[in-house]
């Protein structure tokens, strides 16, 4: 989290990380990250009035901050809660551009391709 | 008193209540009811993954009131046998379901887009679910509960990517480690684009004499925490059976080659408790406890990173990922048991479809040009996990045919004598003797579980039966488990549940029936079951029993095909169709 932050925002920040890293409830109480998962028909894309979310060709799902008006609407739509917004009202998104995977020294997250 | 039922169109995006007192005072509920909603629901001779085919589920009666009450009925058209389709789930689905008002639910049509329902109480809404499509089974059900509501008495039942993929043995897993496993449920989910549904209500149950309900309460809950039966449940679970079938030659090892397992004790239910047991869990408003969860300790990398997984296993899926597999390590079988969960996928099925494959290869009926190279051979898990990844994605002929069920894969490849199924359905884990085989090939959803016939072999091991008296036993089971099932009680508290028990437990709730009445109800209900069958094509009397039964030596010696013969006419004769 502290990688995302720093890296996409200049700060550290645990609400400005784009990757959540959280202990879950239920019988089985482990870890989970969760992450952007680049859906193939995303619905964040779908709830947002302003055209700040956009599903490219390459699969990725990109957010343009300076369209954002802050509604939370895609953080709403996205049922595993990847969306956040930040202290200014912004969502927060990941971009996928694998800066975390370079900080986690215990190879817990990786960087690949998927073929849909 | 029951009468509920909620319909939910996805087509439509609408939902409404009816109240269906007609079908739960002559039905009882459960089954009973659950039948009559797929015979009046699903049109003759509809494609079991066209919109058409409805999902039915049901509770009954006793739901929620009584010790070990604990399950669910599912009814459908089942796409891999292409008739009854019937699971039961335990886990809290009852137990919602009975707290928001819905005595049987019906989902009729198919969303456009990945979806999931919520329900709770009499509000119903239809949801975008895209971003959860393609989510293992297990992890769909931590991401929903952070966005439902009702913590602790929230049902959540949901498929995995093999529902999604329309694998005909789907499953759908129901809140954590119980499914409705057998006969495709979760690829009718996935034809529908219905990722879960999340069940939650607050409505109290009322009885109208709490006095009467409270005594015989107390005298079935005695009975269920004192009896022997029951704790073997508890202890060491269904697994205890993995030691008592292997010396008894009733453990299918290997695709039924053998049925005893030289390595049986590395994966019995003692060495599992011993070893990797952390934690028993039992379904809501059951004192007994049976589902066991082993960890699994697994590095990730190198450097002694490591995760915990909790797997649940039980007797089946021993037999099934494991002997049968040939799979001599508790590791390898949980690893096995664990992919089958996260896909969504029927444990029995999977692995009597991958026995069959590493059979069929070994004879060269196929090459590894059709599994891509996998190599699957005996304990050879590392192939077998990758071949339950190309079932789901289908990446070629062979394994698009393999999702279709062991019957479809023997039919395309050959080897039909080794394909372990019995009414298009893939045999649960014994090789007991005749009153199995016969029991699996007449039962109405060609399970075990309709009317145990293993257990009545494992009698005659001791005292040799007549075909007269297996028969009997069958048909008494079948019809028994149809008002049960209509309860809707656990299999495994069946023996709390006397006759006796039953129709005082339904007094106490303000349902009065006879011993008498409920004995014709079972028949009753059984054929209504065949009017389904039959409706949709099926045919006793064509019925294959695979060769194999026949060539391994089982628990009461080798069987006969003759005895088999002359059980079914017998039972032709018993049940007045000839
Ligand atoms: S933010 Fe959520 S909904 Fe949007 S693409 Fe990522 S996972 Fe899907
Ligand atoms: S918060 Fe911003 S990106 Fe999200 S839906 Fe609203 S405007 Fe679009
Ligand atoms: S015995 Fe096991 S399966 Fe049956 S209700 Fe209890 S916990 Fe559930």
């Amino acid at each position: 989290m502290f990688a995302c932050s720093r890296i996409n925002t200049g700060r550290a920040s645990l609400d400005r990380s784009a990757i959540k890293v959280k202990t879950q409830g239920g019988l089985e109480g482990d870890f989970a990250v969760v992450i952007c998962r680049a859906c193939k028909d995303p619905p964040c894309v779908r709830a947002c009035p302003l055209g700040a979310l956009e599903k490219r060709e390459d699969g990725r799902v990109v957010f343009k901050k300076d369209l954002c008006d802050g509604c939370g609407g895609c953080a709403d739509a996205c049922l595993i809660r990847a969306i956040s917004m930040d202290a200014e009202g912004k969502a927060i998104k990941c971009k996928h551009c694998g800066a975390c995977v370079a900080f986690c020294p215990h190879g817990v997250l990786e960087m690949e391709e998927v073929e849909e | 008193m029951l009468r509920r039922v909620l319909y939910i169109d996805l087509d439509r995006k609408e939902s409404f209540v009816e109240d269906r007192y007609d079908l739960f005072e002559e039905w009882l509920g459960g089954t009973g009811v659950a039948t009559q909603l797929l015979l009046e629901g699903c049109p003759e001779g509809a494609d079991p993954l066209s919109p058409q085919a409805p999902i039915i589920f049901g509770i009954g009666p006793l739901t929620a009131l009584f010790p070990a009450m604990t399950k669910t009925v599912a009814a459908f058209k089942s796409p891999l046998n292409g008739e009854l389709g019937e699971s039961y789930a335990g886990g809290r689905l009852a137990m919602a379901m009975r707290f928001a008002g819905h005595e049987a639910i019906v989902i009729r049509g198919a969303a456009e887009s990945p979806c999931y329902i919520s329900i709770r109480d009499d509000e119903v809404k239809i949801k975008d679910a895209a971003s959860i499509w393609g989510v293992p089974a297990t992890v769909v059900g931590y991401i929903l509960r952070d966005v439902e509501a009702g913590v602790g008495r929230r049902s959540i039942i949901r498929i995995g990517p093999a529902g999604e993929r329309l694998v005909r043995y789907a499953g759908v897993v129901v809140d954590t480690y119980r499914h409705f496993g057998r006969l495709g449920l979760g690829a009718v989910f996935g034809s529908k684009n219905l990722k879960a549904i999340v069940v939650s209500g607050t409505e109290d149950v009322e009885v109208p004499d709490p006095k009467r309900y409270r005594e015989i309460y107390n005298q079935l809950y005695k009975t269920a925490v004192k009896t022997d039966a029951m704790e073997k449940y508890h202890d060491i679970g269904t697994p205890i059976n993995v030691n008592v079938l292997n010396q008894l030659k009733g453990l299918p090892t290997r695709n039924f080659q053998e049925s005893s397992f030289e390595e049986a004790e590395k994966i019995s239910g003692e060495h599992l408790a011993d070893n990797y047991l952390f934690r028993r869990v039992s379904c809501a408003h059951c004192p007994i406890g049976c589902i066991h969860i082993g960890m699994l300790k697994t590095s990730f990398s190198r450097h002694h990173e490591f995760e915990i997984r909790k797997i649940s296993y039980d007797y089946e899926l021993i037999y099934a990922l494991g002997s049968n597999l040939g799979v001599t390590t508790p590791e390898g079988m949980l690893e096995l048991i664990e992919a089958c969960e996260r896909q969504g996928l029927d444990a029995i099925s999977t692995g009597v479809v991958l026995a069959w494959a590493t059979e069929a290869l070994d004879r060269g009926m196929i090459t590894e040009d059709e599994t891509l190279g996998i190599p699957l051979r005996w304990d050879g898990v590392k192939g077998y996990l990758e071949a339950i990844e190309k079932i789901v994605k289908a990446p070629n002929d062979f394994y698009s045919t393999l999702a279709r069920g062991v019957e479809a894969a023997s039919e395309r490849y050959g080897g039909r004598d080794f394909a372990m199924a019995l009414g298009g359905n893939e045999v649960a884990g014994y090789h007991t003797g005749p009153a199995f085989i016969f029991g699996l090939t007449v039962g109405v959803r060609h399970s075990h579980l309709d009317n145990a016939g293993y257990s009545i072999d494992q009698t005659a091991a001791k005292k040799p039966l007549t075909p007269e008296e297996m028969v009997d036993a069958i048909i008494a089971e079948d019809d028994a488990r149809g008002v049960y099932n209509s309860l809707i009680g656990c299999l495994f508290a069946r023996g709390v549940y006397t006759p006796d028990k039953i129709v005082e437990a339904l007094g106490s709730v303000g349902i009065e029936k006879t011993k008498e009445d409920l004995e014709i109800l079972g028949r009753k209900i059984f054929e209504e079951k065949y009017r389904f069958k039959v409706r949709e094509g099926f045919d006793l009397k064509k019925l294959r029993v695979p060769a194999r039964f026949y060539e391994t030596v089982s628990t009461v010696g080798m069987v006969d095909p003759d005895t088999i013969e002359t059980m079914m006419k017998i039972y032709r004769e018993r049940r007045g169709w000839d």
